[in-house]
């Protein structure tokens, strides 16, 4: 019977210079020792608030992206794209949510420093995210004045594929925003048991800050598409 | 790793039946109840086949049972061409969605991806628990489709426009019943990115200590890459749905365009659409579905493998680096499925070119596979079988995408049988063994019990020899210029077809009655199966370092990771492997030699 000769594990050499590690590969052959080198062992990692936060504003770029694209195919090549003129409460609006933007990270840097307990009575966080809410359903409110604007227009959702876009992205942004508030409720009831997280509240902030700035986006699209 | 500041579950112990069985917070539960709908789902999708395969082979036959379903659809049990075009639709929105979406990616993945990277739960139990619901509310949805006056839609899985967008005067279902698929379908995506939020959060913060992303079983890493697929893809369908609705409901023009004449009446209403925009938006997140469907099955399949082989794959790097490379390359290629859609012919030559790269981590992976298990003593069993039949579908399936993906052919072939054939096998058959393969495997750790083996065994046979008999004539039939979505063929050059059409219809009742016998064996084995050990079949990673069955937080103490996740071949005091959680220091049996 013919004698089978067997490979020794591969070693490659260390960055140390004289020192010789197996390597690891995933799934190897070349077992860890017990007491051996523990890879990528961390004691911290991101807090699951803030990459399920990442993930849901990838997913909501990825719509918004899809609407996009839509609006072009949409626009190339239709023979009934009539332009109409953005109602001017718009711009007043852009101002309340990016305002908005400012009182939470007031909030934030309140709830910071009576997290470290430099002072547990310092600031009022819950005016300031009530100030927040506050600025979010005027944000809504004055869509809601565009919207009216643009009925008395005549200007309805089926009217022309303008108004239809129009309609599309100040609706679903203004949903989005509705889940902000409901988000900024949820920080408040935590805040008030003394029971919130600093990852819910960067995750909270960074949402509410992605709203704006896509607000910011769609009233460029809306203002140089439609 | 944890975040010492979150911990993994934020959950205690269910307390009452509602919360321990029906709006539970447990992966687990959540997972086996993903599990329970996609095989209500695909014996649904099954009985639809029979309906369609009967009607094509006896196109005059009386399908018992067909007439209390729709009176208006099969009047005395015969199908109309109308009709036979909604059970179409319907069963393929039913396999793709609710089956080969939710059962090897929901279903298993939620009850296995927490354990096999060490955490108590999913890190967003809420959200999990709402992920389920939605999807269940999603295919209620398409299910009361089927119960609307004019019933279910008849513009296929694929919805396309304008048919599918301009209401009632397209046909029958195109009214309530394609707003109900919208629906169903929006909703379905809004429930699969929850789960992807939770899916990706999971693997990438909620490791135990010692899980780097390199020692995570191909399981679990095929969940993750799918989770990243599904989230983009379901992002992009879900705007397309919306849009569907409103074309139906809200009077606009997304996918209509002007001067459309239907039925001899002119559309109107409706101007200035573009019906290619529904396909771009639909096959955007359409070609990637194929990956959530078969990637996920690539990572049971190969774990299954591994397990019964004893030994890890010949490379386990270039396997995971393939899988990640195919999730990448997924969005890249898929106006190959538009090629006779009127794009412009450099578009695709654009899509045929990467549609060929895509070929080359598959070619990779599938080398992988036969290459490990060349030579290897692997351990038979209905798993192992179930796996090595996914490898020989992915293949068979695989091959005929060479021809699809050059347009000059796909034009030829693109409205024939063939390219049924090609997706069944690729896709469906292919997925479907793969979620049996998972389903034999994990069956003990899932209900603490084993499946029958000799039944396990005559299923696979059954089905493996069926699914052949099936699909692969339908290539011959695709080449033979038998166009596709016919309810029946009475053209002269097609008649002499019909009895291939008759030996595939009986081939398709044979494999639909090894399905029977697998449910059987499943019911059976919940309640009179053998118990199970916690480690029945000698696996390394973490789901088997538990109780079976697994308790409410999965371990009784967090587990810390010592190994790469297939260390067979070893010498150890448990055998021939050494279980990712064990601190024992071994060596391989070829340090013997």
């Amino acid at each position: 019977m013919a004698t089978t000769v067997h490979e020794q594990p591969k070693l490659k050499p260390s960055r140390e210079p004289g020192k010789w590690q197996p390597d690891l590969g995933g799934g190897g052959r070349i077992p860890v020792p017990a007491d051996g080198p523990m890879r990528s062992l961390k004691d911290f990692s991101e807090p699951p608030a803030s990459t399920a936060m990442w993930v849901l504003i990838a997913a909501i770029v990825m719509s918004f992206a899809a609407f996009t694209s839509a609006l072009v195919v949409r626009q190339g090549g239709a023979p009934d794209w009539r332009h109409l003129t953005l109602p001017p409460i718009l711009f007043l609006n852009t101002v309340v949510i990016l305002l908005s933007s400012v009182s939470l990270e007031i909030t934030r840097r309140q709830i910071g420093i009576r997290m470290s307990a430099r002072s547990v009575r310092s600031g009022k966080p819950a005016l300031w995210l009530g100030a927040t809410a506050f600025l979010g359903s005027l944000f809504i409110a004055g869509q809601y004045a565009a919207w009216l604007q643009l009925r008395a227009q005549g200007l309805y959702m089926s009217t022309s594929p303008n108004s239809s876009f129009f309609y599309l992205f100040t609706v679903l942004h203004a949903l989005h925003v509705l889940g902000g508030m409901i988000g900024l409720l949820y920080v408040g009831v935590k805040l008030e048991r003394m029971t919130l997280r600093r990852s819910t509240l960067t995750a909270m902030c960074r949402y509410w800050h992605f709203i704006g700035i896509l607000w910011l986006y769609l009233l460029y699209i809306l203002w140089a598409r439609i | 790793m944890h975040d010492v500041h979150a911990p993994a579950a934020h959950h205690g112990p269910p307390t009452t039946f509602i919360s321990k069985h029906v709006f539970s917070l447990d992966h687990k539960v959540i997972g086996k109840q993903y599990y329970a709908m996609a095989l209500v789902a695909a014996f649904i999708g099954m009985f639809l086949s029979w309906a369609m395969r009967i009607h094509l082979a006896w196109t005059n036959a009386a399908i018992p049972g067909l007439q209390i379903l729709s009176p208006n659809g099969a009047p005395g049990g015969v199908m109309t061409p109308e009709y036979y075009l909604q059970i179409l639709t319907m069963h393929g929105t039913m396999m793709v969605f609710f089956v080969l979406t939710t059962a090897p990616f929901a279903a298993f993945g939620n009850y296995f991806l927490p354990i096999q990277v060490g955490a108590e739960d999913m890190p967003f139990p809420h959200f999990n628990m709402m992920s389920f619901w939605v999807t269940f509310v999603a295919f209620l949805t398409l299910c009361a489709a089927f119960f609307v006056p004019q019933g279910p839609p008849l513009s296929g899985w694929t919805a396309y426009a304008p048919l599918s967008a301009i209401g009632p005067v397209a046909g029958p279902g195109e009214g309530t019943g394609q707003i109900l698929w919208a629906a169903s379908i929006g909703l379905f995506c809004i429930g699969q990115l929850l789960g992807s939020l939770n899916f990706i959060s999971t693997t990438l913060d909620l490791r135990a200590k010692g899980m780097s992303l390199m020692r995570l079983p191909l399981s679990a890493w095929a969940w993750f890459i799918t989770s990243c697929i599904g989230l983009t893809a379901f992002a992009v369908l879900l705007p397309g749905c919306i849009l569907l609705i409103l074309d139906h409901v809200a009077g606009t023009s997304f996918f209509i365009p002007g001067g459309l004449v239907l039925n001899d009446q002119l559309q109107s209403a409706h101007s200035g659409g573009s019906t290619l925009l529904w396909q771009h938006l639909f096959w955007f997140f359409g070609h990637p579905e194929v990956y959530i469907a078969i990637v996920p099955a690539m990572g049971i399949v190969s774990h299954v493998l591994i397990t019964n082989m004893r030994r890890p794959m010949l490379s386990h790097r270039a396997l995971l680096y393939s899988m990640i490379a195919i999730g990448f390359l997924s969005y890249v290629v898929y106006g190959h499925h538009m090629f006779v859609s009127g794009m412009n012919p450099f578009s695709a030559l654009v899509f045929s070119f990467p549609t060929l790269v895509i070929t080359i981590p598959a070619t990779i992976i599938t080398l992988i596979w036969l290459g490990s298990l060349y030579g290897s003593q692997l351990r038979i069993n209905s798993a192992s079988l179930f796996a090595l039949g996914f490898v020989s579908m992915f293949i068979s399936g695989g091959i005929s995408g060479f021809f699809l993906a050059q347009p000059s052919l796909d034009i030829l072939l693109h409205a024939t049988y063939f390219v049924v054939g090609h997706f069944h096998l690729v896709m469906g058959v292919a997925a479907m063994f793969g979620i049996y393969a998972g389903t034999y495997f994990w069956f003990p750790k899932m209900f603490g019990r084993m499946m029958n083996e000799t039944w396990g065994k005559v299923h696979f046979w059954m089905s493996f020899v069926g699914a052949y008999c099936i699909f692969m004539p339908f290539h011959y039939l695709g080449i033979a210029a038998n166009v596709r979505r016919y309810s029946a063929f009475v053209d002269d050059y097609l008649q002499p077809l019909i009895p291939v059409h008759k030996f595939i219809t009986i081939a398709a009742l044979f494999t639909g009655f090894a399905q029977m016998i697998f449910l059987f064996n499943f019911l059976h084995s919940l309640w009179f199966g053998e118990k199970a050990s916690d480690n029945p079949w000698e696996g390394t990673s973490l789901e088997w370092s538990t109780k079976t069955p697994v308790p409410w937080n999965n371990f009784d103490t967090i587990p810390v990771v010592y190994h790469d996740p297939y260390q067979y071949g070893v010498e150890s005091s448990t055998g021939d492997y050494v279980m990712q959680a064990s601190p024992e220091q071994v060596k391989t049996l070829h340090d013997e030699a």
